[in-house]
């Protein structure tokens, strides 16, 4: 039920409301709403019992170990939201003039330092909204480059078949025509077959790297100069950069331009598509097209840099300055963390993923590339329990939130065929991912016995097996009437 | 072992080839792709009149698990589509060989044909990606 459907008109709860000095509004008169706003009207314990029951329906990782592979769904610290929502933050307007705005600023001007160091480029724009945007705005970025150079022939996106589907679709936004990138036997991007591909069309190539497949490309600095000694750049997918804080950095394997994902490696929260933040990073080649506004430094004042100082940036990815909020809070963690508290981080995502690989592997599940190491994920292929028990990767996925764990990320890569893409992240304790060990060792052995409890799982969800093929071909998106 | 006509010509890409009567030549996916794919739910065609070259991707098939690129197996003018798939995608799961056809071409000189897999060669295709 909608809480809208609840509403009864003039029922309110204000009464409840204690009223302190700090809320006295100092908005002028003529600014304020002389009509209600259009929210449902319930008493105060019909809102808390609404919201508190939809949360309950949530798989969260405030309650549940989230193991979404190539997402990093790690717990985000509330000490940051705390932080966050000072009053000073909450309340400030985002067209405050410069002079007032010094403290938001600073704070926005040391993450894109934070975010530069840690990842070995120049420069960094905060303002996309989220990674496909970042991704946009890297793409943009270099058919600028090639633009400004007079290299109009460059039509070719280089695009490993590991990719995330949204490197595609960013390089056919802006144009290019993809070509796609086999993988070697090992989990490597193939080079010999890339060598083919590269020539005087090349504008560049997307990677990710650890790789979509869980393991670090071995071969990248061979790679990067392949590339530039063609002629293109290289675009760096920054989804797995939590496996190498500290550790390696992109601008060092020779990336030009790349894009981060706040909400994954830098804590801040997940939405239901958003909000998020994609922030933007490019080395000297690159570094002048970066969207704006960045903030900039002078003397002892931090200011917009706006179209007008930087006029060869590719322009607005937003309005304002992407997703505050989310920056705000990403600048927070980092500070937080520092330097080696984030290489911290990193170090125990990849431990965690691989104690959980080796002792799934133990338990007697095949891994894919399981003599390589894992970055900070790692994938079962369930191709041999489809063979002999007829059971799938939805199955054990459906079954495993029974058992109180989001499913991890199913049948994507798509080169690995009944794939679970498991990434634990660095916040779940030793005993969590032992339990995940137990608990996928019980659905193997159910898988063995009785697999028609997998077939229909979940059982004890508020909503059961879900027909997915008759809700996409029979596809409704409104909700009610 | 998922059926392989013998009759029919393969891709390794898993599209099958049908010379009509006419020398048309028909194409769709094999039962194997069909298979890998599970329950499709979507499935996009070229259009009539396209002129179309071997391996060119003119179509998608989408699954709920995933989509997958149609690569041409022959070249041609495509003279007929199967409209049926629009409203039943899952013709192709459930008749890849007959109903679950996905369109025809007027082959061109050099169509292509003649460089395609056997059905035994298929087989032996499927086996070792398998491995």
């Amino acid at each position: 039920m909608l809480i809208f459907e609840q509403s009864k008109p003039g029922r309110e709860a204000h009464g409840q409301t204690p009223q302190l000095a700090s809320d006295e509004v100092t908005i002028p008169q003529q600014f304020l709403r002389e009509d209600k706003p259009r929210l449902p009207e319930v008493s105060e314990l019909q809102a808390v019992r609404h919201y508190t029951r939809l949360s309950q329906k949530n798989f969260s990782i405030d309650t549940n170990m989230y193991p979404l592979g190539s997402c990093t769904m790690k717990y985000n610290p509330r000490g940051v939201h705390r932080l966050a929502s000072l009053p000073e933050f909450l309340q400030h307007h985002p067209l405050a003039p410069e002079k007032i705005s010094q403290g938001f600023l600073a704070c926005m001007y040391e993450l894109q330092e934070i975010l530069a160091d840690i990842t070995g480029m120049q420069e960094v724009s905060l303002t996309p909204m989220a990674g496909a945007q970042g991704e946009l705005a890297g793409v943009s970025m270099i058919k600028a480059y090639h633009e400004a150079n007079n290299d109009h022939g460059r039509i070719e996106m280089l695009v490993p078949d590991a990719a995330h589907g949204t490197n595609p679709a960013s390089a056919v936004k802006c144009g290019y025509v993809v070509k796609e990138v086999p993988t070697d036997k090992d989990g490597d991007v193939d080079v010999e077959a890339l060598k083919t591909m590269l020539g005087p069309k090349t504008a560049g190539i997307m990677l990710t790297n650890p790789s979509t497949l869980g393991v670090f490309e071995r071969r990248i600095k061979e790679i990067a100069d392949m590339v530039h000694d063609a002629g293109g750049l290289l675009y760096y997918d920054g989804a797995n950069l939590n496996a190498i804080l500290g550790k390696v950095r992109p601008g060092d394997m020779g990336f030009d331009v790349m894009h981060m994902n706040l909400h994954k490696t830098f804590a801040t929260p997940h939405g239901g598509g958003g909000p998020g933040a994609g922030p933007v990073a490019a080395n000297h080649r690159l570094a002048k097209y970066l969207p704006t506004p960045v903030v900039g430094k002078q003397k002892d004042q931090y200011v917009w840099l706006t179209k007008q100082e930087r006029p060869e940036s590719i322009g607005r990815m937003s309005t304002f300055m992407g997703n505050a909020g989310i920056l705000l809070r990403a600048h927070i963690y980092a500070r937080m963390l520092g330097h080696e508290g984030l290489k911290r981080a990193s170090q125990f995502a990849t431990l965690n993923a691989n104690y959980l690989m080796h002792r799934l592997k133990a338990a007697g599940f095949t891994i894919a590339f399981s003599e390589r190491r894992a970055s900070h994920e790692f994938i079962v292929t369930l191709k041999n329990e489809a063979k002999e028990y007829g059971i799938t990767a939805t199955d054990f996925a459906k079954r495993l939130l029974d058992f109180g764990f989001h499913a991890p990320t199913m049948y994507f890569p798509l080169l690995v065929p009944e794939c679970l893409l498991i990434e634990p992240t660095e916040t779940e304790s030793k005993e969590e991912l032992d339990r995940f060990v137990d608990v996928m060792v019980q659905i193997l052995e159910e898988a063995k016995t009785h697999p028609e409890i997998l077939k229909t799982a979940p059982h004890t969800m508020p909503v059961k097996r879900l027909d997915d093929v008759r809700a996409a071909r029979e596809l409704d998106v409104v909700f009610s009437e | 072992m998922s059926s392989i006509p013998n009759e029919l010509k393969y891709s390794k890409s898993h599209e099958w080839v049908r010379v009509l009567e006419d020398g048309n030549l028909q194409v769709g996916i094999t039962e194997h792709a069909q298979e890998l794919l599970g329950d499709l739910v979507f499935v996009e065609l070229p259009e009539m009149g396209q002129q179309i070259a071997v391996e060119e991707e003119i179509g998608v098939v989408e699954s709920v698990k995933a989509a997958s690129d149609i690569f041409s197996p022959v070249a041609g003018d495509v003279v007929a589509i199967n409209e049926g798939l629009e409203g039943s995608p899952e013709l192709v799961n459930q008749e890849p060989y007959e109903d679950g056809w996905l369109y025809t071409v007027k082959p061109s000189n050099n169509s292509g044909l003649d460089k395609l897999l056997s059905a035994d060669d298929y087989k032996e295709h499927i086996e070792s990606e398998d491995h």
